[in-house]
């Protein structure tokens, strides 16, 4: 069985979808799963510190979240998570947005303010690299560690037939 | 660029539909709506707290502010925009559609009746050349409208037969708001 939050979008095929979209949304997804200190970190590097205006939120609310059984079956409400999010602009006019699940107004508005950084040409490439890439590969070495660990508490069940 | 809503959600829409529930009580009087900052010029403050209080997505709204307003609105409220005839909420800035051509309800449900949230130059109570009788008012109230369109009172007053079924309307003058349920009858001294 696995569970997809309905809020986030399924990349069914990255080559149907445009470039900047594609993009967009897997810097999302990493901001989305980053921790709070290390949103503060990067925050406190930027130089200047942009400003911004709050346009929604930070807000706490629920997201339902709907399952599938073995992956393909008939789709049915699992649980509730909750989740904060928030909208802002910066004082240039780009509008970035956050979702992130639990609690944590400040990561919420942190999210939605680099989102908002990483639409600006001038300084998407600089943030890819000091921010998003690390923040992926750690996320990436984090999934896996913790999948290895899975694995080894695998057991195996031995049907008749196939013990003969 | 899209603007702020309420700084703060919850007190800013619970302050501003305590002022429409008191307006609409007693019909006549003028309530203030605290307006903030960076809400959309085109619309009267009153008619920006108003929308943002009593919409959603669940009612077809209409509006004639432009598409800055539109923008701010959808965001804001996720209100779907709607012509005229199904908009259970009306935001006019300029002459309104025809009444009678609005959602009024049915007799069964009556509350499907579309609001119609006008602004007009100024609102002052208590004088004027408008008298109200009805639910709400002591005997008679006096109110003066500034900027009111000159077909409105008598279409209004054209839709009173159908009651319950019918149209409120509530005028917004910058940051003051005055209720006229359906049920108020006005009479207009020449």
């Amino acid at each position: 069985m696995t569970a997809a939050p309905t809020a986030a979008p399924t990349i069914a095929d990255p080559a149907a979808t445009p470039a900047p979209l594609a993009e967009r949304r897997r810097w999302m997804a990493v901001l989305a799963r980053a921790g709070a200190a290390e949103l503060r970190a990067a925050l406190a590097e930027l130089d200047p510190t942009p400003g911004w205006l709050r346009l929604k939120g930070p807000e706490v609310g629920l997201i339902m979240l709907r399952g599938r059984m073995g992956g393909d079956g008939a789709p049915f409400n699992l649980m509730e998570a909750t989740a904060t999010r928030c909208t802002l602009r910066l004082d240039s006019g780009a509008m970035g947005h956050a979702t992130i699940l639990g609690r944590d107004p400040e990561k919420a508005e942190l999210a939605a303010l680099f989102d908002a950084l990483l639409q600006d040409p001038a300084r998407r490439p600089r943030l890819l690299e000091s921010l998003i890439e690390p923040l992926a590969r750690a996320q990436a070495a984090a999934r896996q560690a913790r999948a290895r660990k899975a694995a080894s508490t695998r057991v195996q069940f031995f049907t008749l037939a196939a013990m003969r | 660029m899209i603007g702020p809503g309420f700084a703060d959600p919850v007190l800013g829409a619970q302050a501003a539909f305590r002022a429409l529930l008191e307006a609409t009580a007693y019909p006549g009087r003028v309530r203030r709506i605290a307006p903030q900052p960076g809400w959309p010029a085109a619309l009267p403050p009153a008619m920006a707290a108003l929308a943002l209080t009593l919409c959603d997505q669940d009612t077809p709204l209409w509006q004639d502010a432009g598409p800055e307003v539109a923008r701010w609105l959808a965001f804001h409220t996720g209100a779907p925009p709607a012509r005229a005839e199904e908009a259970a909420f009306l935001l006019c800035i300029g002459a309104p559609p025809p009444l009678a051509a609005l959602r009024l309800g049915s007799d069964e449900a009556p509350q499907d009746g579309a609001t119609l949230l006008l602004a007009v130059a100024s609102l002052q109570e208590g004088q004027g050349r408008l008298t109200l009788e009805g639910p709400g008012i002591a005997g008679a109230a006096r109110l003066e409208v500034g900027g009111l369109p000159p077909r409105l009172l008598a279409e209004r007053a054209a839709l009173a037969p159908l009651f319950p079924r019918g149209l409120d309307l509530v005028l917004c003058a910058g940051e003051s708001i005055v209720a006229l349920p359906r049920s108020i009858r006005i009479t207009e001294a020449p």
